[in-house]
C-alpha cells in the first residue's frame, strides 16, 4: 500500500468513528449536563466540599468558583512537586526547582501541559499520580463547564445564572472523563502501553551503551492526557516514546481520544439550544479547518521531501518509524489543532510550511476542534463575531440564536479575542528582542525565530506542544511561559462567563425570514473565513519573518 | 360651509430609492465646500472620538517628524498621502453634515424674519405685530396669503394652501384647514392662499423647527446602540493590528541582524523597519475605510429619512426600524382609502335598481360625509344619474346626516326618502308605520358578514333596499404586504371595526394577521405582547388615544397633522402624514446597517491585498524568497508601500457616495441579502485593492525616490 493511501485510510477511519460517536456521545453529555439528579458518589464530593448543588451561579460567582478552585489546584501541584522528596513514591527524585515547579503547576491547570521538565528524570510517581493526572481531569472539566455555561447563556431566556461550577466540574469529571478514560486505558493496555509501578531499570542496549528506563502509570496517564486535550507525557519525548504510544494502532486510539470530546460537544450544544442544526453549523466549520489543515500538513510533510531525502531517510527526521510520515503529521494537526499538545514527531524537524501549519492551528486560537470545551466556546466566540459583521448586512442589528448581539457582547467578544494574539506577540517579540533569550534558540535564522514563536504561541494558546529545539527551562522562559499560560487561559474564561451572563439574561429575539440563518453552509462558509482571515491578518508578519521566509528560500 | 374631499393618497407611494436622497454622484463642489469644516476635525481633542482615524492622525505626526529629521522623497509622499487619509475621512463627515447644516440654514432663515399678527382674542379680529419668538401657547394668530407661519399651531378657522417646502422639500402645497386630521401648520411653512387663524401650540424656542435644526445639524448627536458596537470592534481590530506591527520590530531587527550582507534601504534598516514603512503598514491594516465612514453612514442614515419628511428624534429609533419584526398598521387611510365607498345598490324584491339608485342618490344629496357623496358618485358612475344640487329642487327640505340621527334625507313634495345606519332607518320605517320585511334584515347581514357596511334607504313606510359601502383596498398594498413578509415582518392590521369585517378586509389586503374592534387599550396590550416575545413594534398613530402605544412601541411614528400628545410620545414624525412611510421607514433603517456591514467587510477583506503589497516590500531585501509574496509584480518597495497608502486614503473618497447614499437594498430574504453583499463587499473587497493598487503602481513608479 502506498503511503498517500494508508494515510488516507487513517484519516478516513478517524473521521468515521468520529462521526459514528458525534451523536450519541454529544447526547449523552447533554444528559450529564443538563439532568437534576446528583448520583451517589458526587452527593459525597459536594457534602465534602461543602457546595449547595442545587443552587444556581450568576456568572460572577461562577468565574469566582472557578478562580478558586484553579488558584487552590496550582498552590496543591506546586506544593507536591517541592516535598516530593518527602512523600512517597518519589523514585528518589529530588525537589522539583521553583521555577519549573511553578511554570508545570499552571502548565497543568491551565490545560496546557507544557513541559519543561523531562518527565522521567524529574517526576516521582506520586507527583504523577495525584498532582499532574488529577489536573488532566479536572482541568479538561474546567473547560468543559465553561463551554456549557456559555451554552447555557445562549439557550437560557432572561435567567440570572449560568449553572453552578461545582456540579458541572464534578459531573464532568465522573460522569465524561473517568469512565471514558478507564476504558480507553484498558484499550491502550492491549495495545501495549505499560501501567505498573516499578521505578528506573537499568538496561544495556545492543550497542552496549547503558540505559536507564522508568516505569510507572503510564497507559492510565496517556488516555486522560489525550482525552482532556491535555498532552502532558509520562515521558520527555511524550507520544513517541513506545511506552507511550506503541504501535500505529495506538496511535490512530490517541489521535481518536483527542478528538472525541471536542468534535462531540457541538452535538450537546445544539441539544442544549434545542436546535441540533446549529450543532451541525458548529461541527462543520470545526470540520472544514481540521481537514484542510490535516491534508495541508500531509501534503506539505509528504511533498516536501523530495526523492533524494527520501532515499537517504532524511525525511524521517524527527518522526518515528513505527508512524511514518502521514501518521504523524496527523497527529501533529489533531494535537496542534485541539490544545493538546502531545507529540509523536517533532514539529521542529518539520518542512517549514509543514511546521507553520502545527503553528497556524494553534494560531487559530485552537478552535478546530480546539480543547476540551475550549474549542467550543472559543468557536462560539468567533461566531459571535461573524454574526456581528454578517447580521448587519442583512439589515439587522446581529442576533446570534436570538441573542442580541449589542456593545456588550460585542465587547467581551473582542477582548477574548485580542488576549491569545496580544500574549504570542508580546511574547515572541520580548524574547527577540533580547540577545539572552535569543540565545536558547537551537537555529538560527528564521527557523530559530519559529522555535520561539511557537513556544508562545503554544503557552498562550494553552496547547503545551513544543516545536523544539528552543531551551526553555531557564528562569525567564519559565516566567514569561507561565504568565502567557495563566492569562492565556482565565482571562477568556472570565469573558466567556461575562457573555455568558449577559446572555442569559436576555429575552431571545424569535426567528424570522429576516433573521440571518446560522445553521446554513453560507453561514459555516462565512464562520471559516473570519477565523482564517483574522487569524492571517494577526500574524502574518511573525510568520513571514519565520516559517514563509523560511519555506520561500 | 363643505368640507373639500382631500386627496387621500389612493396608493402606496413606491419607495424613492433615487431622486433628491442621491447623493450618489460624487460632488466635487460639496466636498469642497465642506473642506474648511474637515481641517477643522483634524483637532486631535474632537478626532480621539473615532479611534481608528485617531491613530492615523498620531501616524502623520510621528512620520511627518521623521521626514523632517530625515526627509526623502518617499518619506514625505507617504506623509502627505496620511494626513490625506485622515482629512478623507473627516471630509466624509463633514460631506454627510453640510447637507444638513444647508438645510438648517434655510431652516433658520425661515425662523429668524418671520414676523406675527397676533390676535387680542380668539374672537376678535384686531390684531397686532409682534415677532415670532415672542408667541405664547394659546395665543392667536391671523395668517394671510404670502405670509409666512410664525408658528406651530392648529388651524381654528379658515382653509389654505401651504408652502411647506421649507420643512418637506415638497414644492406642492398642501391643503390645511380647521377641524378634521389636516389642521396642524408648522412655523416657517408660508401660506400661498386665503386666510386662516391659527391657534398657537408650541413654547417659545421649543418649535419643530428648532427641534428640525437641531436634527438636521447633527450637532449634538448620540452615537446609536449599533454603531457602539461597531466603534468597540473597530477599536478591537486597531489594537490587534497595532500590536501586530509594533511586535513585528525586534522580529525584523532579527532578521536584519542576521544578514549582515544586505544593505540598509528606505524599508528596513539596523533599527528594523523605518517608522514611516511601519506606521505605513498599520494604517493599510486597520479598519480605515469604515473607521473614516462610520459617522458618516449615520448621519446620513438620519438625512434619508429627513428627506422621505420623515424626522426621527434618535439614531437609536432608525437603528430598531430595521430590527422591527412586527407591524401594525391602521387599517384606515393606510390599507384602505380614507373612506368607505359605495359599491353596489342591493334592492328589495320588487324594487328596481334604477328605483333604489334614484332614491339613494335623492338622500344623499344633504350628506356631506364622504361616504354620502361617494353614493352620489355611484349613482352617477354607474346609473347615469346626474347630480343634483340642493338648490335646483324647490320645495324640498334637507335632512342633513348627523352623529345622532344617523341618517340623512329629503322631504320632497310629500315624499320622504331616508338612508342611513340600518338600525335607524329601520325604527323611522317602523315608526311612519312601515314593517320592514325579513329579506331586508338578510341583506343587511349579509352585507355586514362580507365586510361592508350597510346602509338602508327607505321612503316613508317601506324599505327600498341597502348601499353596500366598501373599504377599498389601496392599490399595491398586497405586495408591499408580501415584500414584508419576505424580509421577516408580520403586518397587523388594526381595525374598530367587527372580527368579520376585519378579516375580510385582513384577507383582501393580505395582512398576516388583524385586530379587530381595537380600543387604545388592545392596541396597547398587543404591542406588549408582541415585545414580550421579544419582537420589535413599529406602528403610525395620530390621535391622542394613541400616545400610550405610540411611546411603547419601538418605532412610533407620529403624522404630523396629529396631536402634540402623539407626536411627543413616538419617537418619528412624518411630515407627510402618510402613515404607509414605515414601511419605507423600515428600509431605511436596514439599509444603514447594511451599509455598516457592507463597508466593515470591505475594509477588512482589503487587508489581505495591503499584506501582499507591503510585507514582500518590507522584507524581500532580507529573505529575497519573500519576493514570491509579491503577486502584483510592484515596482519597487517604494512604489509597493506607497501605493498601499495611496489606495487607502483614496477608497475613503471613493466610497463617501456610497456611504452617503447607502448600499442598494431590496427586500429579500436573509440570506439572499447576505449572499449578495458578501459576492459584492467580500469579495469584491478581496479583488479590489489588487487591482487598485497595480494600477496606482503603475502610475507612480514613474516618480522620482521610487526606484
Amino acid at each position: 500500500m502506498s503511503t498517500t493511501a494508508a494515510g488516507l485510510i487513517f484519516i478516513v477511519s478517524l473521521i468515521a468513528a468520529l462521526a459514528l460517536l458525534h451523536k450519541p456521545f454529544g447526547d449523552y453529555m447533554y444528559r450529564v449536563y443538563s439532568g437534576a439528579r446528583h448520583n451517589r458518589l458526587e452527593r459525597g464530593v459536594y457534602r465534602l466540599l461543602g457546595v449547595r448543588a442545587d443552587t444556581e451561579q450568576s456568572w460572577p460567582v461562577y468565574a469566582r468558583s472557578l478562580l478558586a478552585f484553579s488558584v487552590i489546584s496550582i498552590l496543591v501541584v506546586y506544593g507536591i512537586q517541592r516535598l516530593q522528596d518527602k512523600l512517597p513514591l518519589s523514585l528518589g527524585m529530588k525537589p522539583v526547582t521553583d521555577h519549573i515547579a511553578w511554570n508545570t503547576a499552571i502548565s497543568f491547570v491551565t490545560n496546557t501541559n507544557w513541559q519543561a521538565y523531562s518527565g522521567e528524570s524529574t517526576m516521582g510517581h506520586l507527583t504523577q499520580m495525584a498532582a499532574l493526572a488529577v489536573q488532566n481531569f479536572v482541568s479538561a472539566a474546567v473547560g468543559m463547564a465553561v463551554a456549557i455555561a456559555l451554552v447555557r447563556g445562549f439557550a437560557r431566556r432572561k435567567s440570572g445564572t449560568i449553572g453552578n461550577f461545582w456540579v458541572d466540574l464534578v459531573r464532568g469529571t465522573i460522569r465524561i472523563l473517568l469512565p471514558i478514560a478507564f476504558v480507553g486505558a484498558l484499550v491502550l493496555v492491549s495495545g501495549g502501553l505499560i501501567q505498573n509501578f516499578s521505578g528506573v531499570h537499568e538496561v544495556t542496549t545492543l550497542t552496549g551503551g547503558a540505559q536507564s528506563i522508568t516505569g510507572g502509570p503510564v497507559a492510565s496517564q496517556e488516555v486522560i492526557k489525550e482525552l482532556g486535550t491535555n498532552g502532558g507525557g509520562f515521558y520527555n519525548v511524550n507520544s513517541a516514546h513506545p511506552f507511550e504510544n506503541a504501535t500505529s494502532w495506538t496511535n490512530w486510539f490517541e489521535i481518536f481520544l483527542i478528538l472525541v470530546i471536542p468534535f462531540s460537544l457541538p452535538r450537546t450544544f445544539g441539544k442544549m439550544v434545542g436546535q441540533v442544526r446549529q450543532g451541525y453549523a458548529i461541527v462543520a466549520v470545526m470540520g472544514v479547518i481540521a481537514l484542510t489543515s490535516v491534508l495541508l500538513t500531509n501534503l506539505f510533510e509528504l511533498g516536501g521531501h523530495a526523492t533524494v531525502p527520501q532515499a537517504v531517510g532524511a525525511a524521517m527526521e524527527g518522526k518515528e518509524v513505527r508512524f511514518g510520515v502521514a501518521n504523524s503529521a496527523t497527529f501533529a494537526s489533531a494535537t496542534t489543532l485541539t490544545s493538546t499538545g502531545a507529540v509523536d514527531s517533532f514539529h521542529d524537524s518539520y518542512t517549514p510550511f509543514g511546521g507553520m501549519m502545527t503553528l497556524f492551528n494553534m494560531m487559530l486560537g485552537e478552535v478546530a476542534p480546539g480543547g476540551v470545551g475550549a474549542g467550543l466556546y472559543g468557536m462560539l466566540i468567533l461566531a459571535v463575531i461573524t454574526v456581528f459583521v454578517a447580521g448587519l448586512m442583512v439589515g439587522r442589528t446581529p442576533e446570534y440564536l436570538g441573542k442580541k448581539i449589542g456593545a456588550r457582547e460585542i465587547k467581551l467578544a473582542s477582548l477574548y479575542f485580542l488576549v491569545t494574539p496580544a500574549l504570542v506577540l508580546i511574547g515572541t517579540a520580548s524574547a527577540m528582542g533580547s540577545a539572552e533569550q535569543r540565545a536558547g534558540m537551537l537555529n538560527s535564522g528564521p527557523h530559530g525565530l519559529s522555535e520561539v514563536l511557537y513556544a508562545f504561541t503554544s503557552a498562550s494558546n494553552n496547547n503545551g506542544s513544543a516545536f523544539g529545539g528552543l531551551t526553555v527551562n531557564t528562569p525567564w522562559y519559565d516566567v514569561a511561559l507561565g504568565l502567557c499560560m495563566v492569562f492565556g487561559r482565565f482571562l477568556p474564561i472570565i469573558l466567556v462567563l461575562a457573555l455568558a451572563g449577559s446572555l442569559a439574561a436576555q429575552a431571545p429575539v424569535p426567528e424570522g425570514a429576516g433573521t440571518l440563518p446560522t445553521h446554513r453552509p453560507q453561514f459555516v462558509g462565512m464562520v471559516v473565513g473570519v477565523t482564517i482571515i483574522l487569524v492571517a491578518l494577526t500574524f502574518l508578519p511573525a510568520l513571514a519573518l519565520g516559517p514563509i521566509a523560511e519555506g520561500l528560500s | 360651509m363643505p368640507t373639500p374631499v382631500l386627496e387621500a393618497p389612493d396608493r402606496a407611494p413606491e419607495p424613492k430609492k433615487s431622486g433628491p436622497v442621491g447623493g450618489g454622484l460624487l460632488d466635487p463642489r460639496q466636498m469642497l465646500r465642506s473642506l474648511p469644516d474637515a481641517l477643522k476635525k483634524l483637532n486631535p481633542v474632537t478626532l480621539w472620538r473615532n479611534p481608528v482615524m485617531f491613530i492615523v492622525e498620531i501616524g502623520a505626526v510621528f512620520t511627518t517628524v521623521l521626514a523632517v529629521l530625515d526627509p526623502s522623497f518617499f518619506a514625505w509622499a507617504i506623509v502627505i498621502w496620511l494626513w490625506l487619509t485622515v482629512v478623507f475621512a473627516n471630509l466624509a463627515e463633514a460631506v454627510a453634515e453640510g447637507r444638513g447644516k444647508a438645510q438648517a440654514a434655510t431652516l433658520r432663515k425661515a425662523k429668524t424674519d418671520t414676523q406675527a399678527r397676533r390676535l387680542k382674542s380668539s374672537t376678535s379680529t384686531e390684531w397686532e405685530a409682534v415677532g415670532a419668538p415672542e408667541l405664547q401657547q394659546g395665543d392667536y394668530v391671523v395668517v394671510e396669503a404670502g405670509e409666512i407661519i410664525p408658528g406651530d399651531g392648529d388651524v381654528v378657522e379658515g382653509i389654505a394652501s401651504v408652502d411647506e417646502s421649507a420643512i418637506t422639500g415638497e414644492s406642492a402645497p398642501v391643503i390645511r384647514e380647521s377641524g378634521g386630521d389636516r389642521s396642524a401648520v408648522t412655523g416657517g411653512t408660508k401660506v400661498l392662499s386665503d386666510k386662516i387663524i391659527v391657534q398657537i401650540t408650541q413654547k417659545p424656542g421649543e418649535s419643530f423647527i428648532d427641534r428640525m435644526i437641531a436634527l438636521v445639524e447633527g450637532a449634538n448627536r448620540q452615537k446609536t446602540p449599533n454603531e457602539i458596537a461597531l466603534n468597540i470592534l473597530l477599536a478591537a481590530l486597531t489594537v490587534i493590528f497595532l500590536v501586530a506591527t509594533v511586535t513585528m520590530q525586534p522580529l525584523a531587527i532579527y532578521s536584519k541582524l542576521i544578514n549582515p550582507g544586505v544593505a540598509d534601504s528606505l524599508a528596513l534598516d539596523a533599527n528594523g523597519v523605518t517608522g514611516v514603512v511601519l506606521v505605513s503598514l498599520l494604517v493599510c491594516l486597520i479598519p480605515t475605510t469604515i473607521g473614516a465612514l462610520l459617522s458618516a453612514i449615520g448621519i446620513a442614515g438620519m438625512d434619508r429619512l429627513v428627506q422621505r419628511n420623515v424626522l426621527a428624534m434618535s439614531g437609536r429609533a432608525v437603528e430598531a426600524a430595521g430590527d422591527v419584526s412586527t407591524l401594525l398598521l391602521d387599517k384606515t387611510g393606510t390599507i384602505t382609502l380614507g373612506n368607505r365607498q359605495a359599491g353596489e345598490f342591493v334592492p328589495v324584491a320588487g324594487v328596481s335598481e334604477a328605483e333604489l339608485a334614484e332614491a339613494a342618490q335623492l338622500s344623499s344629496l344633504a350628506d356631506e360625509t364622504p361616504e354620502g357623496r361617494s353614493i352620489v358618485v355611484f349613482a352617477k358612475q354607474q346609473y347615469g344619474l346626474r347630480e343634483r344640487q340642493p338648490g335646483e329642487l324647490a320645495h324640498a327640505e334637507w335632512v342633513p346626516f348627523t352623529a345622532q340621527t344617523r341618517m340623512s334625507g329629503v322631504d320632497l313634495d310629500g315624499r320622504e326618502v331616508r338612508k342611513g345606519a340600518a338600525t335607524a332607518v329601520m325604527k323611522w320605517v317602523r315608526d311612519h308605520g312601515g314593517h320592514p320585511t325579513e329579506e331586508v334584515g338578510h341583506l343587511v347581514d349579509g352585507i355586514s358578514g362580507s365586510g361592508g357596511t350597510p346602509l338602508v334607504v327607505a321612503e316613508k313606510g317601506r324599505v327600498l333596499g341597502v348601499i353596500h359601502l366598501k373599504d377599498v383596498v389601496k392599490q399595491g398594498m398586497r405586495e408591499r404586504f408580501d415584500e414584508m413578509r419576505r424580509m421577516g415582518i408580520r403586518t397587523v392590521m388594526i381595525t374598530g371595526d367587527n372580527p368579520l369585517t376585519a378579516k375580510a378586509i385582513a384577507d383582501e389586503a393580505g395582512v398576516d394577521d388583524f385586530l379587530a374592534e381595537a380600543t387604545p387599550e388592545d392596541k396597547l396590550a398587543l404591542i406588549k405582547k408582541e415585545q414580550e416575545g421579544g419582537r420589535l413594534v413599529a406602528m403610525t398613530g395620530d390621535g391622542t388615544n394613541d400616545a400610550p402605544a405610540l411611546a411603547q412601541s419601538d418605532v412610533g411614528v407620529a403624522m404630523n397633522t396629529g396631536t402634540s400628545a402623539a407626536k411627543e410620545a413616538g419617537n418619528m414624525v412624518d411630515l407627510d402624514s402618510n402613515p404607509t412611510k414605515l414601511i419605507e421607514i423600515v428600509e431605511i433603517g436596514k439599509q444603514l446597517l447594511i451599509t455598516r456591514g457592507a463597508l466593515t467587510t470591505f475594509s477588512i477583506a482589503n487587508d489581505i491585498a495591503k499584506y501582499f503589497a507591503i510585507i514582500p516590500a518590507m522584507f524581500a531585501a532580507v529573505y529575497p524568497g519573500l519576493d514570491a509574496l509579491n503577486v502584483m509584480r510592484l515596482a519597487s518597495p517604494q512604489s509597493a508601500i506607497l501605493s498601499a497608502v495611496v489606495f487607502n486614503a483614496l477608497v475613503i473618497i471613493a466610497l463617501i457616495p456610497l456611504a452617503l447614499r447607502g448600499v442598494r437594498y431590496r427586500p429579500s430574504s436573509a440570506s439572499k441579502l447576505l449572499s449578495r453583499n458578501l459576492y459584492v463587499y467580500g469579495l469584491g473587497g478581496i479583488v479590489a485593492p489588487f487591482v487598485g493598487i497595480k494600477l496606482i503602481d503603475l502610475l507612480i513608479q514613474f516618480l522620482p525616490g521610487m526606484s
